[in-house]
């Protein structure tokens, strides 16, 4: 008889969480959790200005407090060539500074002490004489003519620009426009936001002086890319370099860069021969590591009166901050932005950027994002609306009629992707189903008679997910696949190794559910492991929605490789050729004789003990996967709001999401992943931005002033599903992490502007804060969130 | 994250605190619920020398009416007691809106009231709440008790008039004329965060006419502010539309917003007028219902 | 630590200021000498190894290091370890028994009320203030009693349900418990739903 898939936790249950068993026992390893002997703790000195000349520096203040052991300045580490470093987006960025300090908050020295009290008394006691310089917050202020230079630093650099580029049909796109009837413009920013996982970034260096070892503890989402990044700044050997990635309290994008204080802990470590432990603050994580976003748009589209969208052009000018160390490795230089539009059938299209340096921090990642993806999703349902609106249609009229349809895939996009499989138009009906859209009408119409602002916004799109396939994607020239491991053990129980790195997202659940759907061993019977590079396969990490699509896929095909080989041993246990053996989930039997089988379990046993003649031992085997191509989750997202026209304030009245992400291996864990994104989507189109005021001060360095939503603002979700699988994974399985987050954020805002709509309004910028919306309400026209933010009385 | 070294004392009486104070000679902080010192001090914004740690003292806890209707809140009174007290819901409505909305409710179970006035933040929701109330604290020095008006208390930001040996032990709101009524409305983006605007308008009832008002502006000005001619201008109404209009407009004038992240500043005078007619109107709907 | 041999730091100068504190941590009497400044939080994730309790924030918003003092739950960053002298302090450590859980943590895995797991011992504690005091809670007050402790990663609407799990667990012991939840936390391989 046939195992129950869903029993023995297999494809489709909603299996309970195997991690949780630490975690809610107050059990987890996180990077400060990790004590080691002799173990001493650094922390670091920012720069309070975010422009300025370093005139000179004086720790020894710092370095008479007794149990300070070290202290490092930029002009230490360049002694020893280390004072800059180079990023994954080839530029480079100091460590410490030496010439400059090009941002606020940027790590200016580190001291190291016998603990972390003491370590920041001794940064306090180090005195910076800085030359203050003219900052610059935004891409204007860069390439004004008198714009001071960023980067003296590098020779050839002569202005703040870090590139132009440019993708598309231009004279395609411009006869588009030609032939228009209705243009569309419209204009705007999304600010600079930060993914603000509650644990901070850490590390813990461990230099073994007499093994020549170098152990790192690490808060990473990729901890083999940061070991060959180690073995290449630090000039180590790679096989003397171990990462290990313990418990991360959440990631979302920012725990993928090389951040300085891991590099000065392990050079410190080095130096003292003992354990260096950095564990970032709240406000250096903020001030200082991977944003994401901050990009401004202009938007055109080309518009037949029918409601056909003819063309698309698009100009994005992104701030970069005073480093390119963007952590992204797509091919482009603002990452997929041209993803934008491939759920519509549009005739063509055309994408300029420009990139600049500004007094920021560095280190665009993707905040919960494919890569600028959630930028490009954002401008597109925006500019969607805008479109809609100048047409005098209806939203979800105007998407229907554009949305590809099912019977055009695979679907190549203007801009050259290719989408392969959805369902767009069911989806965006269940969801004006769900939300009651006639209904809501009439209510929104009833409700502004009486002075009541309500308002609709819908947000559709299919993205990108799964970095990536070798086309699009490399870091550094390597391609961009992921790995899986598989040791069945003579018991029939399992260990199962990745590349990938779990921040929360329930790998240790899910990867064993797949391993059981392939193979029928119960997923109870498959230990998952991640994070440690001298025993996890050479995988590229968890960011990008890719664990699934890509080491997922490789855990499948390693499942897969183990079954074909226990069907030569149940073949030979069964005394039958290869080809008369059938399999069902856990048992093979003979084609025929239904009676006669072996269980996969007995196949192990007899792999180490009783195998074919000439077939090696074991039921190891391991898997490396490039995926064909990116995996194209669709979502239709719509949030209904009410606007208090006294105050500006918004609050949620109901959401709907309704997702196609494929195949749901745990639906738990999927619904739990679009709730969360949700929830982002949620801050960031209400409350939760990094901005700057003239000065170049960081508005936005701790929770007091970047916002999170609490239990209590965050609205209610209702979830509803379409699976359409995808074509060419090996379950049928789409990336789902960040979807909500990259769609959710314009239904939010489009519904606020649908319910101000009469004040003639096309933009407000994110977040949507309660002044903004009373300004457009007032005063009837856009409002802009771009920095700096004005502080006149 | 890592405050800097300081001496700890914790005395057991109010005298040995007082004396402790003098010893400092100004170098020395209070430590009540420490929902705002401690942050200070994890971000080395704040380095006292000595944190007179004042919770061992037994009796400061209590907030009660006397019996002539004078609210006594002692010193280590903390926000969730007056967040969950059914007394003081019945008596003092202007406080009993600001309880919930104060910080978060894990810093409400540790923050003191008196602790939130004696640290002056402009934006601190108790003391708008108490100059609209007309109250008071009482300061006890070597020398004696002294009653300090909150509305001279505060002289601006995070500071007040308090000598380096004086310890608030008390804050008091006086005896009501006639019926108490108000509200404080604070404009928020989420629980926790400081006030864009916040506004408490409280009200002295003569059946529906206003015998005594007083309106106090929170996170507007580098102090909190006392909108005192706005307030006079609600006695002798019934918080009737225009009477209401004459007051929101006044107080948005006494208000000196600077423009921030958090919004313009005519948005916030904006808001500081929307949030008086907001609360008069409550007031006055309210009455009606009791009539 | 040996009764034997306690290393001292020999950097201290004369004028470091050190007291000794006694406080009952999960049922226990613990000791230490601490200097004055050292936060709570860190006298028990350092000074006792109990790391379950969290820190995440600088500025007293996250709730990660909640733990609750005498019964009632607080920032333990923000707060000083020589505060606690005297005290019941209570971390996540202590919620479940040598045999079982809480009706909480059984409550936050059943309905997947975690992620990254970072938030979640305080978020447990602030909802075991909750239910002490308010044992059947509407979602509403789920949500306020909550809302000094921030969840990045699950968007709070499992975790209220968690709570209201746990609520009817411990209030509907004798109640019926035809719901088929009694093993779903503690099986692996649970039902879907």
């Amino acid at each position: 008889m046939a195992l129950d898939e869903i029993k023995i936790g297999g494809l489709g249950a909603s299996r309970r969480r195997v991690e949780d068993n630490r975690f809610i026992r107050g059990k987890g390893n996180y990077i400060d959790d990790i004590v080691l002997p002799g173990m001493l703790h650094m922390e670091i000195l920012r720069s309070p200005l975010a422009h300025a000349r370093i005139r000179s520096i004086d720790a020894s203040a710092a370095w008479a407090i007794p149990g300070v052991r070290m202290v490092l300045t930029g002009e230490m580490l360049a002694a020893r060539n280390l004072a800059w470093m180079p990023t994954l987006s080839y530029d480079t960025q100091a460590v410490l500074a030496t010439d400059k300090v090009r941002f606020q908050g940027q790590e200016v020295a580190c001291v190291v002490a016998d603990d972390p009290y003491i370590a920041k008394d001794g940064c306090e006691a180090i005195v910076v004489d800085y030359e203050p310089l003219p900052p610059i917050v935004n891409p204007t202020q860069a390439k004004a003519p008198d714009a001071p230079l960023i980067r003296d630093d590098k020779t050839g650099q002569d202005s703040n620009v870090v590139f132009d580029w440019e993708v598309g049909d231009r004279e395609g796109t411009d006869r588009a426009f030609a032939e228009a009837d209705v243009v569309s413009t419209i204009e705007m920013h999304y600010p600079r936001s930060h993914p603000s996982p509650i644990e901070a970034c850490g590390s813990i260096a461990d230099f073994n002086r007499a093994t020549s070892k170098l152990t790192v503890y690490m808060t990473t989402q990729a901890p083999h890319i940061i070991r060959a990044a180690v073995a290449l700044v630090a000039e180590l050997p790679e096989h003397m370099i171990r990462i290990v990635s313990p418990d991360l309290g959440g990631g979302f994008g920012n725990k993928v860069p090389v951040y300085p204080g891991y590099v000065v802990s392990i050079l410190a470590s080095i130096l003292l021969e003992r354990p260096v432990k950095w564990i970032e603050d709240k406000s250096g994580n903020l001030i200082s590591t991977g944003f994401g976003r901050d990009i401004y748009l202009k938007g055109e589209m080309a518009l037949r009166n029918d409601g056909r969208i003819l063309g698309v052009r698009m100009h994005t000018d992104s701030d970069h901050g005073a480093f390119f160390s963007d952590a992204q490795p797509s091919k482009f230089k603002v990452g997929l932005m041209h993803s934008a539009f491939s759920c519509y059938d549009i005739g063509a299209a055309h994408l300029t950027a420009q990139g600049v340096y500004t007094n920021k921090a560095p280190g665009g990642v993707a905040y919960r994002c494919s890569f600028r993806v959630t930028e490009a999703m954002f401008f597109q349902e925006r500019m969607v609306q805008a479109a809609a609106s100048d047409l005098g249609m209806d939203q979800a009229e105007f998407r229907r009629i554009n949305l590809v349809r099912d019977d055009d895939f695979p679907h190549r996009t203007p801009w050259g992707f290719l989408t392969d499989s959805g369902q767009y138009g069911k989806c965006l009906d269940l969801g004006l189903e769900a939300i009651g859209y006639e209904d809501f009408l009439r209510q929104k119409e009833e409700a502004r008679r009486r002075g009541r602002l309500l308002g609709i916004g819908i947000s559709t799109m299919t993205e990108p997910l799964g970095a990536g396939n070798s086309r699009e994607y490399d870091i550094l020239g390597i391609k961009m696949f992921d790995s899986a491991e598989l040791k069945v053990h003579m018991t029939g129980k399992a260990l199962l190794r990745t590349g990938a790195k779990t921040q929360g997202q329930g790998h240790e659940t899910t990867w064993a559910q797949i391993v059981a759907h392939e193979l029928g061993i119960p997923a109870e019977d498959v230990l998952v492991e991640e994070g440690d590079t001298d025993t996890a396969p050479f995988g590229m990490g968890t960011y990008a929605s890719r664990s699934t699509p890509v080491a997922g896929a490789a855990v499948a095909m390693v499942s897969r490789k183990i079954r074909a080989k226990a069907r030569r041993i149940a073949a030979h246990l069964l005394e039958v050729s290869e080809e008369d053996i059938e399999w069902e989930l856990g048992r093979f039997s003979v084609r025929g004789a239904p009676d006669r089988g072996v269980t996969i379990q007995e196949c192990a046993i007899a792999a180490y003990s009783n195998m074919p003649d000439g077939m090696e031992p074991g039921l190891e085997n391991n898997a490396y996967y490039d995926p064909p191509n990116l995996t194209w989750p669709f979502a239709c997202y719509i949030a209904t709001v009410e606007v208090d026209p006294e105050t500006g304030v918004w609050d949620v009245l109901r959401v709907v999401a309704v997702d196609d992400c494929g195949v749901r291996i745990n639906p738990m864990i999927v619904e739990g992943q679009i709730m969360g994104g949700l929830t982002e989507a949620y801050a960031m189109a209400n409350m939760q931005f990094i901005t700057f005021d003239e000065d170049g001060n960081c508005i936005g360095s701790n929770y007091m002033d970047y916002l999170l939503p609490t239990a209590w603002e965050t609205p209610g979700f209702e979830l509803h599903e379409v699976v359409t699988p995808c074509p060419h994974h090996p379950i049928g399985a789409k990336g789902i992490g960040e979807c909500a987050t990259v769609g959710g954020p314009a239904a939010f805002v489009n519904a606020v502007i649908d319910a101000i709509g009469d004040a003639g309004v096309r933009n407000i910028d994110m977040p949507l804060l309660p002044d903004r919306v009373h300004e457009a309400i007032t005063a009837g026209h856009d409002v802009s969130g771009a920095p700096p933010v004005k502080t006149e009385p | 994250m890592y405050p800097s070294r300081f001496r700890y004392e914790a005395p057991a009486t109010v005298a040995e605190a007082i004396a402790l104070l003098a010893d400092a000679n100004g170098e020395a902080k209070i430590l009540a619920g420490g929902q705002s010192l401690i942050p200070m001090m994890k971000l080395r914004f704040a380095a006292p020398a000595m944190l007179i740690d004042i919770n061992g003292i037994a009796g400061l806890d209590y907030h009660h009416p006397d019996a002539d209707g004078t609210y006594r809140i002692g010193a280590l009174c903390r926000h969730a007691d007056l967040e969950k007290s059914a007394a003081l819901a019945a008596s003092q409505p202007t406080m009993a809106a600001a309880a919930p909305v104060v910080a978060d409710p894990l810093v409400r179970t540790r923050g003191t009231l008196v602790g939130s006035l004696c640290h002056a933040d402009p934006q601190g929701d108790w003391a708008s709440v108490m100059v609209s109330l007309g109250g008071s604290i009482v300061a006890q020095g070597p020398n004696g008790r002294r009653s300090i008006a909150v509305n001279d208390l505060i002289d601006g930001p995070f500071q007040t008039v308090l000598a380096a040996d004086e310890i608030a032990v008390e804050a008091v709101v006086p005896a009501a004329i006639g019926t108490r009524a108000g509200g404080y409305l604070k404009l928020e983006r989420r629980v926790g965060d400081f006030a864009t605007v916040g506004v408490a308008v409280s009200a002295e009832m003569s059946g529906a006419t206003v015998s005594r008002a007083g309106i106090g502006l929170t996170g507007v000005g580098p102090a909190t502010i006392n909108a005192a001619e706005a307030a006079g201008s609600l006695v002798g109404t019934s918080l009737d539309g225009d009477a209401l209009d004459t007051a929101a407009q006044l107080a948005a004038e006494a208000a000196q917003p600077r423009s921030d992240h958090r919004g313009s500043a005519d948005y916030k005078r904006h808001v500081v007028a929307t949030f008086v007619r907001r609360i008069g109107e409550q007031i006055q709907r309210s009455g009606q219902e009791a009539a | 630590m040996s009764t034997l041999f306690e290393e001292v730091p020999a950097s201290f100068g004369d004028d470091v200021p050190v007291r000794r504190v006694t406080l009952t941590v999960n049922g226990e009497q613990r000791a230490a000498n601490v200097e004055p400044r050292l936060l709570l939080a860190h006298l028990l994730r350092n000074g006792f190894r109990l790391t379950g309790t969290h820190t995440g924030c600088d500025t007293t918003n996250c709730g990660a290091c909640t733990v609750l003092y005498d019964g009632v739950p607080v920032k333990s960053c923000t707060m000083f370890a020589v505060q606690a002298d005297g005290h019941d302090i209570g971390t996540v450590e202590g919620l479940a028994t040598a045999s079982e859980l809480h009706p909480i943590q059984e409550g936050f895995k059943d309905e997947h009320g975690l992620q990254c797991g970072f938030c979640t011992p305080g978020m447990m504690l602030a909802a075991k203030a909750l239910l002490d005091e308010n044992p059947n809670p509407s979602e509403d007050e789920i949500r306020w009693a909550l809302s000094g402790n921030l969840c990045r990663c699950t968007g709070y609407q499992n975790i209220v349900k968690a709570v209201m799990w746990a609520a009817d667990k411990l209030g509907g012991a004798a109640d019926d418990s035809d719901d088929g939840s009694a093993d779903g936390a503690g099986s692996d391989a649970g039902e879907e739903g």
